[in-house]
């Protein structure tokens, strides 16, 4: 007998169509698209954030700082705007400050070889304090009038598609092309799999590891900016938030596992999407956000445990440190 | 002797030089970094801050570190045992709320709250422990839903039940003491933490459900494989880091009494650092109770002297961060590289003068020329048998020789045709010899001294002997049990030949030159082992002298044959029967004439008694050559030798071609023949005496019967 296996993919898809069904067909203004948008918009910053966290997981990393290159960086740019200086600079100088971050998270997990759940976590904390000690006067980092024209990236619509929207799809587009087309990304999806093989047939995999995570701060970067032009301010405290976990959630229920080597740009579109759906359906039945985050949490474990019995683990390839 | 050389004698005796690598060697050193980076950072600390270091300032710390410690525990168990729990936090403030709740708003008494609190942290811990033992899920990601799911499921209990918890003032003198109370000036929580502290030590080291822990981190398929319980192991752990966090959390809520909502936010990163900043590596098999204990007394000495220090909350972040990647760079550096510097610096050479040897030329005469008397020997089990180190024969004529594969074989006689397994050890047999009950002892290298019963029953004799008092390495284990002999009383006298060298690396302590061997003696009578002689050079065979009060023992390194008194007017003393021996002497028999057989395994080499003579040369050498481009001692030639205990040469015997015996390591004679054992052989020579007792066994000699 042979039983068709289900990918976490397809699981986490059918559960997504499953509930985006109840939800067209039992609440009332959900099925319109105004909310689709609205759903969409919400869940942009996330989407884009879940990308970069892919980038990273495919290749056998994790990246916590996402949140810190996601607040810092635009963070920044809001506060030299106000403080007098050009907007092109302050871009330029928040992108270098991305550019040096991940270049920092790069050399320590592929050179000084720190682990990268730990690495990050450390260098996430170096670049919050940062913010706080010595680049913002306050919390939340408010919008000036230099800063004009800058939040169509947040706010606008092209064709009536907001913005955010836009920016979700070209950032999958690049990723995907990257993954998918170039060498770089084939190295990616090659060091994910078995580091040491790839190590040993000649891919250069510590600058590919660098490059991981430059792009990923880089794309978080870029999130930051949809973000603080969508709330007109940086809410600096955003890094204390579980906003990290439902980043990793997103990638890892939209099936890229944590093991590396599989998955894409379409698990983490998927992921989103669940996400998205999940949380715009309870925020219209109106439950309280710590109900709405138990319902998420509940929803994924089943998942989680659904993709566990579809897909049990296979003991003999299980790798350790696989956590 | 020179000046310059004089003082090259002079370090290598004094200077202690093999301790470094010794202490590099143990297990604890893996804790070394953390403990340092914990002392500097305390160092620092004191002196920027006043009264860092007052009682009331580290009783204070005693209690956060207790509450955070617990946590830690948890947290480290769970990343030994291969997984992670990032619920910890969420978890901390539930069993808070929980242990605040039943007090104030049920008023349950104190040991029940104590009780139903860690049954909530437990409780907690075994949904985990069910997801991610029994189910198999992801310890990520399933605890990081939990830590979802548990701070939601807080969030709903607060909302409903915070006014009654703040609006209450519960008066319990056990519940303040659990709080605030302090014996002796150490805090409760300090004591409690303590106790588990040490019993978790205990549990991690010395116990078997510990070592499976550690064995599922280490390898969850091979644990699998040797029949560990993964599954329940796994849950267990998950359900000791509820209870664990949970007895934190007791401890929090009896000392501040208040439900907030930001309690344990962040307390898993907290506890993550502690855990790797402590040394213990993500991804399991690799952890200790005291790398936990130095994680977070890091962590929480830098958290509170920041805060002292009054620097913004930013910068107070940096630093913790700056420090936590600096110790991690410098911990992964050395746990990576220790093994290859231990192996760097193990290697200690020493000094080791021996004057020119005595000529083996043929032509120049002496006791030592060349011949070529075993030419003719005929070869027994010739291709059949693999590293014979030492033959014996018994009263029945029949032949025994140790193999490679961890068996005696046994050549039948007459004719030794037929061949069979004696016994199966499981380790290589060295030297052997028979007691006066037919009792076969053998020394075998890697595992110590057996008895193998003339009902072939195989027995330990002895493993081990008492410690040396200053060693740094563990020498109660036998490393390398050499040869034996049995006095008249049944003591058996045995030679180890290195205690810093495994089997396989014997030619590296020839590199060594140093003392590192000793002689042992096992009473089978008290079944007591004591060692008797040590800081010998490669001690090796081993023959009871005429006078039954002595032995003569061969240093193989040392290139002599001493004599030791274990018993009568010069008990304790030992003499030097020859020394400068051509060759490295292996093991001493007894000839049929009174004198004694001797084997030289090699000759000596100019180059290496040179060598010997520097010790900064070969210790260059050792770190900068791989092994096998070592200078080593060479026995690919060598010869049996008679001598008696006045210390004289009286035959020597060659195999010039090198042909049929080029290494020798053992002999024995019997009924008129010799028999000829080595080490490197995969033949037993048989080699016709002349002038030679026909009816001599040595075991009738020994032992006064007839067979």
């Amino acid at each position: 007998m042979t039983l068709k296996r289900f990918s976490q993919q397809e699981v986490v898809f059918a559960i997504f169509v499953v509930l985006f069904a109840a939800f067209a067909l039992f609440l009332p203004g959900f099925a319109t698209t105004q909310n689709m948008l609205t759903l969409l918009q919400n869940v942009a910053v996330l989407g884009i954030l879940g990308l970069a966290m892919a980038l990273v997981v495919i290749g056998r990393g994790i990246d916590i700082s996402l949140i810190a290159a996601l607040a810092v960086p635009p963070g920044l740019v809001l506060q030299m705007v106000q403080d007098g200086y050009s907007l092109p600079l302050s871009i330029a100088v928040a992108l270098a400050l991305a550019l040096a971050f991940g270049l920092v998270n790069g050399w320590l997990i592929a050179y000084a070889e720190v682990p990268s759940l730990f690495a990050t976590l450390a260098t996430g904390l170096l670049l919050a304090g940062l913010g706080q000690a010595s680049l913002f006067k306050l919390d939340v980092v408010q919008w000036s009038d230099g800063m004009k024209g800058f939040e169509h990236l947040g706010q606008g619509s092209v064709l009536g598609i907001p913005t955010p929207i836009i920016a979700f799809a070209a950032v999958c587009i690049v990723v995907a092309l990257l993954l998918r087309n170039t060498r770089i990304g084939a190295y990616v999806y090659a060091i994910g799999d078995n580091p040491y093989g790839a190590r040993v047939t000649g891919i250069p995999s510590r600058p590919i590891i660098v490059l991981q995570y430059v792009l990923a701060a880089l794309i978080g970067c870029f999130a930051g900016f949809v973000l603080a032009a969508s709330v007109n301010s940086m809410p600096t405290r955003i890094f204390n938030s579980t906003l990290i976990y439902d980043v990793i959630l997103v990638v890892v229920l939209g099936g890229i596992g944590l093991s590396g080597g599989r998955g894409g740009v379409l698990n983490v579109i998927i992921g989103t999407l669940l996400i998205g759906t999940m949380l715009n359906g309870m925020t219209i039945m109106d439950i309280s956000y710590s109900g709405q985050n138990l319902i998420k949490g509940m929803v994924l474990l089943a998942a989680v445990i659904a993709d566990s019995f579809l897909n049990p683990r296979n003991e003999e390839t299980a790798q350790q440190g696989d956590i | 002797m020179s000046m310059q050389e004089s003082v090259v004698r002079l370090k290598a005796r004094y200077w202690p030089d093999h301790l470094l690598g010794e202490i590099l060697s143990k297990r604890w050193t893996e804790t070394a970094i953390p403990v340092i980076v914990l002392f500097i950072v305390a160092f620092g600390l004191s002196q920027a801050i006043d009264n860092f270091f007052s009682p009331a300032a580290l009783s204070d710390t005693a209690r956060q570190a207790g509450e955070i410690g617990f946590v830690v525990l948890g947290m480290a168990l769970v990343v030994v045992v291969g997984g992670i729990d990032l619920s910890v936090g969420s978890m901390f403030a539930l069993c808070d709320f929980c242990a605040l709740y039943c007090l104030d708003v049920l008023n349950w008494p104190v040991p029940a709250v104590v009780v139903a609190t860690i049954a909530c942290g437990a409780l907690l811990g075994a949904v985990n422990g069910f997801l991610i033992g029994y189910l198999r899920l992801r310890a990520f990601i399933t605890t990081l839903i939990t830590l979802i799911i548990y701070r939601s499921a807080y969030d709903l209990l607060l909302f409903g039940n915070s006014v009654k918890i703040a609006s209450a003032f519960p008066d319990f003198a056990s519940w303040d003491f659990i709080g605030t109370g302090s014996l002796f000036g150490i805090p409760s929580v300090a004591l409690v933490y303590i106790v588990v502290a040490v019993f978790g030590h205990i549990f991690m080291t010395r116990m078997r459900p510990g070592w499976h822990i550690t064995a599922i981190g280490g390898s969850r398929r091979s644990a699998y494989n040797s029949g560990i319980a993964v599954r329940r192991t796994i849950a267990l752990c998950y359900v000791a880091s509820g209870a664990l966090t949970a007895t934190g959390a007791l401890f929090f809520a009896a000392r501040l009494g208040t439900v907030g909502g930001d309690i344990g936010v962040g307390l898993e990163v907290t506890a993550l650092t502690a855990t790797v900043l402590g040394g213990i590596t993500l991804g399991g098999g690799n952890g200790s109770v005291a790398k936990a204990l130095a994680g977070t007394l890091i962590v929480l000495l830098v958290t509170n002297g920041l805060t002292t220090l009054g620097v913004r909350g930013g910068f107070n972040r940096m630093v913790l961060a700056g420090i936590l990647l600096v110790a991690a760079m410098i911990d992964i550096r050395w746990l990576k590289n220790r093994s290859r510097i231990i192996s760097k610096v193990y290697v200690s050479p020493t000094y080791h003068f021996l004057p020119p040897p005595p000529s083996t030329e043929v032509g120049k005469g002496g006791p030592f020329e060349q011949n070529d008397k075993l030419r003719d020997v005929t070869l027994i089990g010739l291709g059949k048998i693999e590293a014979p180190e030492d033959v014996i024969l018994d009263r029945h004529d029949n032949l025994y020789a140790g193999s490679r594969h961890g068996d005696i074989i046994r050549f039948l006689a007459p004719g030794y045709e037929r061949m069979e397994v004696y016994a199966h050890i499981g380790g290589q047999p060295l030297g052997m010899a028979f007691d006066r009950q037919d009792n076969l002892y053998c020394c075998i290298g890697g595992m110590g001294l057996y008895r193998i019963t003339p009902e072939r029953k195989i027995e330990k004799a002895t493993d081990e002997t008492n410690r040396s008092l200053y060693s740094v390495n563990d020498d109660s284990r036998l490393r390398l049990a050499d040869d034996l002999d049995i006095a008249d009383d049944g003591r058996i006298f045995f030679s180890e030949a290195t205690v810093r060298y495994e089997m396989h690396e014997w030619p590296v302590d020839g590199l060594e030159a140093r003392g590192n061997g000793r002689i042992i003696c096992y009473d089978p009578k008290t079944n007591t082992t004591h060692t008797a002689l040590r800081g010998l050079k490669f001690p090796n065979g081993i023959c009871i002298a005429s006078d039954g009060q002595s032995i003569l023992f061969a240093e193989t390194f040392g290139c002599s044959i001493k004599r030791y008194w274990f018993d009568g007017p010069k008990k304790g003393s030992v003499e030097i029967v020859m020394d400068n021996l051509p060759g490295y002497p292996d093991n001493i028999n007894l000839a049929s004439d009174g004198n004694y057989w001797l084997a030289l395994v090699g000759m000596r080499s100019p180059a290496l008694d040179l060598a010997w003579r520097m010790p900064g040369f070969r210790k260059r050498m050792g770190k900068r050559l791989p092994v096998d481009e070592w200078l080593f001692p060479n026995i690919n030639t060598g010869c049996v030798v008679k001598f008696n205990e006045k210390g004289e040469i009286l035959e020597s015997f060659w195999d010039l071609k090198g042909t049929n015996h080029p290494m020798i390591t053992s002999m024995r004679e019997h009924r008129g023949y010799l028999y000829l054992g080595g080490i490197a052989n995969n033949r037993i020579g048989r080699y016709k005496l002349d002038n030679a007792d026909p009816n001599f066994v040595q075991y009738d000699r020994r032992w006064g019967k007839t067979s």
